[in-house]
């Protein structure tokens, strides 16, 4: 009984050790915007005793009031702006998106804008019932959903989708003694469905001449959660080597075989530590792995975000829609050695014109952030996007100056 | 309570005021009634969140099988293999845990010196306190690049059992390693209840066994363990019980795929209920939501079904424990 009790005893010293530690990281963290002034000299005070939670509390308490009372004099310029919009959608652009929130907040402060990352399906349809202000997708509206009454959207009037963020997905491989390897559209997408299973299979080996690959199972990891990325994956697969990938384009991986992984940090985790594996991912997530350069017409093109976004730029507008809507039918079976096709487009969807014309404001300023240099720089800086290139940059900004 | 209405019985008034004078404590009543509310609100909770599931489970159960998150002939097509991979995942979790709870309680309430006892126990109890997300991560970063070579060797030289049938994963993301890793998770809840059941061994008992000649092993097996029995049930239950409801492990460490199959060092691995929920809920939409909900709802049976067959089995062997 008494070893009990000493028990927990020791449980509850330690926890309430633990709970004043996290209070003062706590402090320091949501304090540490102001730490270049000088209230956070009250920080370096030393606990000895646990006991002294409430001490703590209190002067967290204080730490806070005082980084309170400095904001609200930044917030006294008053800006053009002013309101809230939220926006829902694609995860894909969950941490670009927080980057361009968080900058266009801090030029404008007295807006508010609320991006929540539920998916593209969620987004598209949160904008459609009105939901939300403007959706991030990645696809552009369907022809089916560009025929339904927009709730948010003046009576009558359209939404346009907007391409805005450009995500190159990178081919990754971790295979011993191996650093560089070409493939093409049909060697890939029979990786992915095991008809190739060994790394020194003749086809590869054609196409990497010299390279000295090991005789060893091939290890193809793949999304276990939906994602874009796997969308636009299957996407270039269906598109380049429909012979072989007998599947149309989906979130989910479509076939039962091959490693699965959650999330772009679960795939990169799971090609590095594994034994001969090869992979898809945002190219931003997979700095340290080997890429695989992909045959584009004749030549092996290696990723940059520049041939990434040339693509996106070279492709036709999907047809018959309105003027402002730019919608990408990405051309992945381009042949010009300057495109580099494994790419995510993802959208910003918006309406024509808005009901409410304050929204409609926002939405215009927001967009039209996103879209200038300043946006696409943060977003590259940010998340390790593509840039839009200057042709699309400036068709883009057109469109949102059409927005009202 | 029965004492209380005793006026009705006695034909003398005298001692009536006095037996009544007790339950009419302010403190008595603040208490009874904060028991029945604690009480009642863990059913409410409960019939709250079976509702839940029940109402949001309808729309999958009767929409029309294609527009299912993979599209399948039925919705029970879809959630067979999910239900399969739960169960399969938990049974292997307990096979490997059980015998080691077992060991290691047995060894603290019976055969370590009470230093090194104590000192275990601490360590036990540590374990238990562990989030499950270290342990996915611990799975991923650690423990599965660690197990693949011994699967290569399992493959390479045991594929003829079914179990270990080629190919072999290369990343050791396989439904073992997330059984090996709930084990880890479940060992220091079972081994926690055991010692204490153990420990509750009537020492008269344990002296008879040894006073007729018993090892300290027969007296285990003859006293403790048929002593400890129903506690042995319930503790399975309990680490039963989260080995089926783990999520983040199964979601990070299992490389899933929809499929029934047995194979142990695969890459294609039956995924559990809650994991599969997990992966899919952040990016799923209209009928796809409603559909992850229904798979909780049969989850929820399963962990229904296995806790009323645990109580039925304790209740049935209770007269033979010894206990009372």
């Amino acid at each position: 009984m008494s070893a009990a009790s000493e028990r927990t005893e020791l449980l509850g010293e330690l926890s309430s050790r633990i709970l004043v530690y996290s209070a003062l990281a706590a402090g320091l963290l949501v304090c540490s915007p102001c730490v270049h002034q000088k209230h956070a000299q009250l920080v370096t005070v030393r606990i000895n005793r646990p006991g002294s939670l409430a001490a703590i509390a209190v002067m967290g308490t204080l730490i806070l009031t005082s980084c309170a009372t400095n904001e609200m004099q930044h917030t006294a310029t008053p800006g053009a702006l002013a309101g809230g919009i939220n926006g829902s959608g694609a995860s894909s652009q969950g941490s670009a998106s927080d980057a361009w929130v968080a900058a266009f907040q801090t030029d404008n402060p007295a807006v508010t804008i609320n991006y929540s990352p539920d998916g593209s399906g969620a987004g598209r349809k949160a904008f459609i019932s009105g939901g939300v202000a403007f959706a991030g997708s990645d696809s552009a509206l369907s022809t089916k959903e560009l025929a339904q009454a927009f709730a948010g959207c003046a009576p009558g009037t359209a939404a346009i989708d907007l391409p805005v963020y450009i995500s190159p997905i990178a081919v990754i491989f971790n295979v011993e003694g191996v650093t560089t390897l070409n493939l093409d559209a049909s060697t890939l997408a029979k990786i992915f469905t095991s008809t190739i299973t060994r790394w020194n299979d003749p086809q590869i080996l054609a196409l990497n001449p010299g390279a000295s690959l090991p005789d060893a199972t091939i290890t193809a990891v793949h999304r276990s959660d939906d994602s874009g990325t796997t969308k636009n994956f299957t996407d270039y697969l269906a598109q380049t080597a429909p012979d072989i990938w007998g599947e149309a384009a989906s979130d989910t991986f479509p076939y039962k075989i091959g490693e699965a992984a959650q999330g772009t940090s679960g795939v990169v985790e799971a090609v590095t530590n594994g034994k001969n594996t090869i992979g898809y991912s945002d190219a931003s997530r997979a700095q340290e792995l080997g890429f695989a350069s992909i045959k584009v017409g004749n030549t092996f093109v290696e990723f940059t975000a520049t041939a990434a976004a040339k693509i996106v730029a070279d492709s036709p507008l999907l047809e018959g829609r309105g003027a402002s809507d730019i919608a990408i039918d990405l051309n992945r079976t381009t042949t010009d050695p300057t495109h580099y096709p494994l790419v995510l487009v993802s959208y910003l969807i918006v309406c024509q014109e808005y009901a409410d014309p304050k929204a409609g404001d926002l939405v215009k300023a927001y967009a039209g952030y996103i879209a200038s240099e300043a946006g696409q720089t943060e977003a590259e800086r940010s998340a390790g996007a593509a840039p839009l290139s200057a042709d699309l940059s400036a068709t883009v900004m057109a469109a949102i100056e059409t927005i009202r | 309570m029965k004492e209380s209405p005793a006026p009705e019985t006695a034909v003398t008034a005298p001692p009536a005021p006095v037996r009544a004078k007790t339950p009419s404590r302010p403190a008595d009543r603040i208490f009874a009634s904060s028991t029945v509310v604690a009480g009642v609100l863990i059913l409410v909770a409960l019939a709250s969140v079976a509702l839940f599931l029940i109402a949001q489970s309808i729309p999958a159960l009767i929409a029309d099988p294609a527009e299912l998150p993979t599209p399948s002939t039925s919705f029970w097509e879809y959630v067979a293999p999910l239900a399969f991979g739960t169960v399969w995942a938990a049974v292997l979790a307990l096979i490997i845990a059980l015998p080691l709870s077992l060991g290691i309680a047995l060894f603290i309430s019976h055969y370590a010196p009470r230093k090194v006892a104590q000192t275990l126990g601490y360590i036990i109890d540590l374990l238990a306190a562990v989030p499950s997300v270290v342990f996915g991560l611990w799975g991923i970063k650690v423990f599965a690049p660690f197990v693949q070579p011994f699967y290569e060797w399992l493959v390479d030289n045991l594929g003829w059992i079914p179990l270990f049938a080629a190919p072999v994963s290369g990343t050791g993301r396989t439904i073992l390693t997330v059984a090996i890793v709930l084990a880890v998770m479940v060992v220091p809840i079972i081994t926690a209840v055991c010692r204490e059941v153990f420990l509750q061994t009537p020492v008269l008992h344990e002296e008879a066994a040894l006073a007729l000649g018993a090892t300290r092993w027969e007296m285990i097996r003859m006293t403790v363990l048929p002593f400890g029995m129903p506690g042995i049930i319930s503790a399975t239950m309990l680490g039963l019980g989260r080995a089926l409801g783990e999520t983040l492990v199964v979601a990070m460490v299992l490389s899933p795929a929809l499929v029934i199959n047995f194979v142990l060092t695969g890459s294609a691995n039956p995924p559990t209920i809650a994991g599969n929920i997990a992966l899919n809920f952040p990016e799923a939409h209209g009928i796809g939501v409603n559909a992850l909900i229904a798979t909780g709802l049969i989850l929820f049976i399963i962990t229904l079904l296995v806790n009323l067959a645990a109580r039925v089995f304790i209740n049935r062997r209770k007269a033979f424990s010894g206990a009372n």
